[in-house]
């Protein structure tokens, strides 16, 4: 037995650690030569973007929108086009778009039309809607409420006007998520499951599958309590005191908290990451208990489409939705987007006081 | 619509494109459903998917799993336990609860690999990946998830092991799952962006590849990510998504090129400069002279970026450059959203040294969140626990006012220490005044 298992082994092989690769490796030899000299930047046209380096290097940048999940024919088609177009290199955008570089103007042309010949879109670039940040849903996700790559793709098909051009009053970064974790992160729009009841709890299962005291631990209300039911140790739940969030369902898979009708999708506004103008922001509740239903979820999108483009019309250059809605105050929000507001959107958790109104600024 | 919903000139080579021929033995299960999100003019998922199942017969139930979760809107993955040999993290092990309809995607693992930084590839080695996926595994790669990884997303208990031996023997290795260090994310900066104010790609390394240790074998409280953006837009969303946030910027001067705000002004005019540029400056740190030059208050300008993103011709960061260091960002669970907090507001990053005395702090952090954080507590959620002035003192560093937005407004604190501690603050300024 011993022997054997020393055999086993051997056979193993010891993994390399190396850890992150140097992205030099696969960098455009222009990159490397100009690492940390570029000059300034503009966009020729939605999707381009055209660097110039204090040498006076030039680079061309063609964004282009992809479904992010690909596989060997995808891949090998854009990196067909690169090849044949392009010049060999390529990077991601942290919203999953490709990016091709070329050091020549004349290129850029025949690259784009090459991927739209192939049914991708080039955009995603300056104040556009670019890609939608993305999770994994019920393709891949242990606690999913929703799917991800079905979101994305039926709102981009309704937004890809917006993707190929810029007509925004600034960019816009659309989010999902799938659970109230929120993978898909702060977003202009942020579209994110909220369950509405509490978990639904196998107590069958329970101790054999959950570590129990984490699953208490877990709860941010203190509404888990661990019990004994149906002879059999356990844990129950005060359904007042919960408030549906879902923490206790990865850890204690019994606990199901997803429900195809009571899952709902909720939107939110004005996440910003970036420090310009304001500081970075949360983004805010503004609609919920729209349906999650598949496969193209049209409820969420009027929801969405009716936010970003009451954004366009009424925003001013430069500002983001979060910006937007702080100069124009939330009353003119509910107003001219037409969303209920409700005693909802009043926050109560710990700091809730910093988000009332404790002045006399009132818009009329 | 728009050109893509019109006929592919070349359909073979088109994404909407479907082999005519089926090498996968096992039927289609029907997809009513997911076939309608096959319409529409952005490239179809789940065409992609009906390609591979053409291919294998993991995907052909994997597709017909995905459909049975749109009818009944349920998932059916658990977690469980698999890695490679050597590691205790990495892989996002799935086994299917619905294996009995669906047994060829009963085990439908992903593995997590870093991308190199700043998410650089040839066209060579993304054929190679794509490759080596294909032989080990679904062929599905989803470029790229929301900590960073390149996601190798299917793959069967063994078969994560030869997928993982072949890819590391080229230079990649997997990325974090569990509580442990996460795969880090850095910008493209330096390489391609005029408003990079350090190396994002060697902080990023430095960072990550000294905690590998820390990555590969999960033994922290939770989760810690490292991001890197290169200036304050903040492009890797660092201040809001990791525990260790580094942030480029810049300590002297903005650079001003007086000829390019003549022609801005004259191009855009001076109505339009003064609502975008001028007004939006938010500290009032920016005034537009009757010669239609730019006048900069350098001491109140916060760094935010917008005046420079809007005249990228005529402005840029300042010479001297360095980094903020901001520590304790994440989202909800369990207390609530939190900013991660400016904890160094300015180091230099231009020798080895300063290199290293950045891989320390990290590892100081690093080792008293492990020491003092609770299980599941994120390094943010133990800073609001314990408060800041703790923090500081656990990882040795002074207090500064760039930490606060302002001072306390409650009484209800003790102020035993005070003399001792305005010394401290008096001692420290002055070396500085001596030296001015």
């Amino acid at each position: 037995m011993a022997q054997a298992q020393a055999v086993e082994k051997k056979q193993m092989r010891t993994p390399i650690e190396s850890g992150c690769p140097d992205g030099m490796q696969y960098m455009h030899p222009l990159m490397i030569k100009n690492f940390g000299n570029w000059k300034y930047h503009d966009r020729p046209r939605p999707g381009v973007l055209h660097h110039v380096a204090y040498s006076g290097d030039e680079i061309w940048t063609v964004r282009v929108g992809t479904q992010r999940q690909l596989g060997p024919y995808e891949i090998n088609l854009l990196c067909d086009i690169v090849d044949k177009y392009g010049e060999g290199f390529v990077r991601f955008t942290i919203r999953s778009n490709l990016e091709v570089m070329v050091s020549s103007w004349d290129k850029v042309g025949p690259l784009i039309q090459a991927f739209n010949d192939a049914g991708y879109p080039v955009g995603g670039t300056g104040n556009s809607v670019t890609m939608i940040s993305h999770t994994q849903g019920w393709l891949h996700c242990d606690i999913p409420g929703t799917d991800a790559s079905g979101v994305v793709k039926s709102l981009m098909d309704e937004l890809y006007e917006e993707f190929v051009k810029e007509e925004m009053p600034n960019r816009v970064h659309i989010t999902t998520s799938c659970c109230q974790i929120n993978c898909g992160g702060q977003g202009d729009i942020a579209i994110n499951v909220q369950h509405t009841k509490p978990p639904k709890i196998n107590h069958d299962l329970v101790a054999n599958v959950c570590e129990r005291p984490s699953v208490v631990a877990r709860c941010p209300v203190a509404a888990i309590r661990p019990a004994i039911v149906n002879g059999k140790p356990s844990l129950e739940v005060d359904e007042k005191k919960c408030i549906c969030c879902g923490a206790c369902y990865p850890p204690c898979p019994p606990m199901q908290i997803n429900d195809p009708e009571h899952s709902k999708l909720a939107i939110w506004v004005g996440g910003k990451n970036s420090n310009a103008r304001s500081k970075p922001m949360f983004q805010k509740l503004v609609a919920a208990g729209l349906p999650n239903n598949p496969p193209r979820w049209p409820e969420v999108a009027a929801v969405v489409k009716k936010i970003l483009y009451t954004y366009k019309k009424d925003a001013r250059d430069w500002e983001r939705v979060g910006d937007w809605v702080e100069r124009i105050g939330w009353p003119r929000f509910f107003e001219l987007t037409g969303l209920p507001f409700t005693k909802f959107h009043i926050d109560n958790w710990r700091g809730a006081r910093n988000s009332l109104n404790a002045s006399a600024h009132i818009r009329f | 619509m728009s050109d893509a919903t019109k006929q592919p000139k070349d359909p073979q080579r088109h994404s909407t494109y479907l082999p005519a021929e089926k090498k996968s033995t096992k039927a289609f299960h029907a997809t009513p459903m997911l076939d309608q999100l096959e319409s529409g003019p952005w490239p179809s998922f789940v065409t992609g998917l009906k390609r591979l199942a053409h291919e294998n017969n993991m995907m052909v139930d994997l597709l017909g799993q995905l459909e049975h979760s749109y009818k009944t809107r349920l998932g059916y993955w658990k977690g469980g336990t698999v890695s490679v040999f050597g590691y205790g993290g990495g892989i996002i092990p799935r086994f299917s609860e619905v294996a009995s309809l669906f047994p060829e995607s009963k085990e439908f693992h992903t593995l997590r690999v870093q991308p190199p930084a700043g998410n650089h590839y040839t066209t060579k080695m993304l054929r190679q990946l794509s490759d080596s996926w294909n032989k080990w595994g679904s062929g599905l790669i989803a470029f790229h998830g929301q900590t960073g990884n390149i996601m190798f997303i299917g793959s069967t208990s063994e078969n994560t092991q030869h997928f993982f031996d072949e890819i590391n023997a080229y230079g990649f290795d997997l990325g974090g799952a569990g509580p442990c260090v996460r795969t880090a994310m850095s910008c493209v900066g330096a390489a391609r962006c005029e408003q990079s104010c350090a190396n994002e790609h060697r902080i990023h390394r430095t960072l990550v590849n000294n905690f590998i240790d820390d990555m590969h074998r999960p033994a922290l409280p939770y989760k810690f990510k490292f991001k890197v953006s290169g200036c304050p837009n903040d492009c890797m969303n660092s201040i809001q998504r990791a525990d260790f946030a580094v942030i480029g910027t810049w300590r002297d001067d903005m650079q001003v090129d007086q000829k390019e705000v003549k022609k801005y002004v004259a191009g855009h005019g001076r109505k339009y400069t003064i609502d975008n540029v001028i007004a939006r400056c938010p500290t009032r740190a920016l005034s537009l002279n009757d010669d239609d030059t730019l006048e900069v208050d350098n001491k109140s300008c916060v760094r935010c970026m917008h005046c420079i993103n809007v005249m990228t011709k005529a402005l840029k960061p300042g010479k001297d450059r360095g980094i903020t260091l901001l520590i304790g960002g994440k989202r909800t669970l369990k207390i609530g959203d939190t900013m991660g907090t400016v904890i160094v507001p300015f180091m230099k990053m231009d020798t080895d040294e300063d290199y290293e005395k950045l891989r320390q702090l990290a590892a100081t952090v690093i080792d008293f969140w492990a020491e003092n954080g609770l299980e599941h507590e994120r390094c943010g959620e133990m800073i609001e626990r314990i408060g800041l002035a703790n923090f500081l003192e656990g990882i040795g560093v002074e207090v500064d006012p760039n930490m606060i937005t302002h001072p306390r407004t409650s009484s209800y604190v003790r102020l035993d220490d005070w003399d001792q501690e305005a010394q401290k603050w008096i001692d420290r300024k002055k070396p500085a005044a001596v030296q001015a």
